[in-house]
């Protein structure tokens, strides 16, 4: 029967439908459930703010003809060579291994075409990404997996990670049925074992350390290449700060919705906090030290429209950096390949699978037969109108408000729609000048 | 700093780690076998770290954090104690440490070898990934946690938890070891491994026999996530 024809049958708030196939599920296969993607579950998000239009007050911009700059520069505390993106979002870290190759080289393709940057992810640096990425981030990670100084000073920017938002706190994670010969000896690792990726660095613990390793790799790198520090959002005011005393020039943080190639499901639901007040802590640290502007902040998580661009800049980013709305720019969960979700047991806008290597969109796969559905010229223009497409919403947005540089979008742009939202982003509830938890000026 | 005839002599009293390394950075792999010599290094951090090309630093005094770190090719010989990661993440070339070493020694290796003369402290090894790394003394705790390929020889005895979730690193312990770690056991010692293990103490210049050291590696039983393993992790 259609439960939803027989109004008698009432399903649980507690024990829904997925909680219980979950519950069976783990009493079937005695593990926990590994899925890629992130939190599926409803948060706080940019889509509880608004932006707040020019009116009597304020002086609107012309649309469409008159300028509004999207360029920004990063790395500019220390680095002898900042990098100059031309629009204020970047291509967030991903692993070769976690993607095929041809994905790594669509990114690195669409991301060059608009004139902004990809980003390495575990197990180093490929020719591919290398090669059609012209700024090129270089994660250094807990694992080092792949790490090679030689592609460190090819890097424009080294990334130290810390962890991220789908998973604060633990290691990467690359099953089994995704090491191929090339990801195994890249990573070297024996074929087909379930790789787990160190969840802390190895040779530096806390913040006094993390000083020293900077300086380490400014050394290594003759003080060229900008330093990020990025971590998953959990703590992000005390870690923010941190990094910034530890000579970090940019900081990355990265919010609860943020996506990761396999993870186990209950880190993804329940650790981290946010994007919204991870973006507002951070900003709130950054200005405190007097070094908002000065360090630079790209957040990611949840990134998915220009008014989520442009909301996050308002809020105090720099920058901000996708990763799972670029890879359905690429054609990840496409309706048109429905049937080849089906045969997999799942559907086009529910794939999740990541961690599996049966992707029929030929992106999160190390299979080369699937690999082959993704062409990477094509994937790299996708990405590029996508961007285009951020980048005009966020400047369309901007006008509206009358600045003339996206980066002038100012907390002042912005109101609640929620009391949540109010109070993580510290914004007034829309209509009101309450902004819930506040105990002084704003 | 001061240029000698047939060495270069740096003294960190007076002049920075900055300087010294961007002089070695520029050093080419055609300027021939060059020999610098570092004095005071006073506990400095990053020296000498980062090299491309088969020079011959020597350091007289201790050193902090990453002396020698990523090493490529050349040859740095430590005079004294060295702070944590010496030689983290070296690809190539050879280190020899004449002290002790803390924590971290060798970490992430690739290549190369690193000598210890002295004790090394808590993770020697730690993620090694195809270094060879022989510890003339004892080596503490966690020592090749989640080693995944290369050689770690200890002379002396090896702390806590030695090799916990080791990939296909081999390790070589003369005395005691006070526990091994998840998925770490002892293996036979085969011909292969002891030949193996005196080309390592030789290069070391080591006068120990590889009959008085025993084999550890990997078990191999938490390569794949499996529910009886939950008691391990």
């Amino acid at each position: 029967m259609n439960p939803s024809q027989n109004p008698g049958l009432r399903e649980s708030a507690t024990f829904d439908r997925s909680v219980i196939h979950e519950i069976q599920r783990a009493a079937e296969t005695g593990i926990y459930n590994i899925r890629g993607w992130g939190a599926k579950r409803a948060l706080p998000h940019f889509d509880d703010l608004v932006l707040l239009g020019a009116s009597m007050s304020r002086y609107p911009l012309e649309g469409y003809r008159e300028r509004c700059a999207t360029d920004v520069v990063l790395g500019t505390r220390f680095a002898k060579i900042p990098i100059h993106l031309k629009i204020p979002i970047t291509i967030a870290g991903m692993s070769f291994g976690a993607l095929s190759a041809h994905a790594k080289e669509a990114l690195g393709r669409g991301a060059t075409t608009v004139g902004t940057s990809t980003t390495t992810g575990d197990g180093g640096m490929t020719q591919e990404e290398r090669g059609h990425s012209e700024l090129l981030v270089y994660q250094y990670l807990p694992s080092r997996y792949g790490m090679n100084p030689d592609d460190l000073r090819k890097a424009d920017a080294i990334e130290i990670v810390l962890g991220q938002g789908a998973k604060p706190g633990g290691g990467g994670m690359l099953l089994g049925s995704k090491i191929s010969d090339r990801v195994a000896a890249m990573r070297t690792l024996p074929m087909g074992i379930d790789q787990r990726s160190a969840c802390r660095h190895p040779d530096w613990t806390g913040p006094d350390d993390l000083a020293i390793k900077i300086e380490e790799l400014r050394e290594i790198t003759d003080w060229e290449k900008p330093i990020y520090v990025k971590f998953g959002a959990a703590r992000p005011y005390y870690d923010t700060a941190l990094a910034v005393k530890a000579g970090a020039d940019v900081i990355v943080v990265d919010g609860m919705q943020g996506g990761t190639g396999a993870s186990q499901e209950v880190f993804l639901e329940h650790v981290g906090i946010p994007t919204l007040p991870a973006l507002r802590q951070a900003v709130e640290a950054l200005q405190e030290l007097g070094m908002h502007r000065k360090v630079q902040l790209i957040v990611s998580g949840g990134i998915r429209s220009g008014a989520d661009v442009a909301k996050a800049l308002a809020m105090g980013a720099d920058a901000v950096s996708i990763g799972t709305a670029a890879l359905i720019a690429l054609g990840c969960n496409s309706p048109k390949l429905e049937a080849e979700y089906e045969k997999i047991g799942s559907s086009a806008g529910f794939y999740t699978d990541y961690q599996k290597g049966n992707d029929p969109a030929g992106i999160t796969t190390q299979d080369k037969a699937l690999e082959s559905r993704l062409d990477p010229i094509l994937g790299g223009e996708r990405l590029a109108n996508y961007l285009r497409v951020l980048t005009l919403e966020a400047q369309t947005i901007a006008r509206a408000c009358g600045k003339s540089h996206v980066l002038n979008l100012d907390r002042e742009d912005l109101a609640a729609l929620t009391i949540e939202a109010a109070a993580m982003a510290k914004v007034p509830l829309a209509g009101t000048s309450w902004v819930p938890g506040a105990s002084g000026p704003l | 700093m001061k240029t000698a005839t047939e060495e270069r002599v740096v003294d960190l009293s007076t002049g920075s780690v900055r300087e010294l390394n961007h002089a070695l950075h520029q050093l080419r792999h055609t300027d021939g076998a060059a020999h610098w010599h570092v004095r005071e290094p006073r506990g400095a951090h990053s020296v000498a770290c980062g090299l491309t090309v088969p020079v011959h630093v020597e350091v007289d005094g201790p050193t902090g954090y990453y002396c020698a770190g990523m090493n490529q090719v050349a040859t740095v010989i430590l005079h004294g104690n060295t702070g944590t990661g010496v030689a983290e993440n070296m690809m190539s070339g050879f280190v020899h440490v004449k002290g002790n070493a803390s924590q971290s020694a060798g970490a992430t290796g690739q290549g190369g070898l690193l000598v210890i003369d002295g004790n090394a402290g808590a993770r020697c090894g730690i993620s090694m990934k195809g270094i060879d790394i022989v510890v003339k003394g004892s080596v503490g705790h966690m020592s090749a946690f989640m080693a995944q390929a290369g050689n770690l020889v200890v002379c002396g005895d090896a702390g806590e938890a030695l090799g916990d979730s080791i990939y296909e690193a081999r390790i070589f312990v003369r005395g005691k070891v006070a526990d091994l770690g998840s998925d770490c056991i002892e293996k036979e010692m085969r011909d292969e491994h002891r030949s193996l293990l005196a080309d390592l103490l030789a290069r070391a210049n080591v006068d120990y026999s590889p009959g008085e050291f025993r084999r550890y590696g990997s078990a191999r039983k938490l390569y794949n996530f499996k529910t009886e393993h939950s008691g391990h992790y």
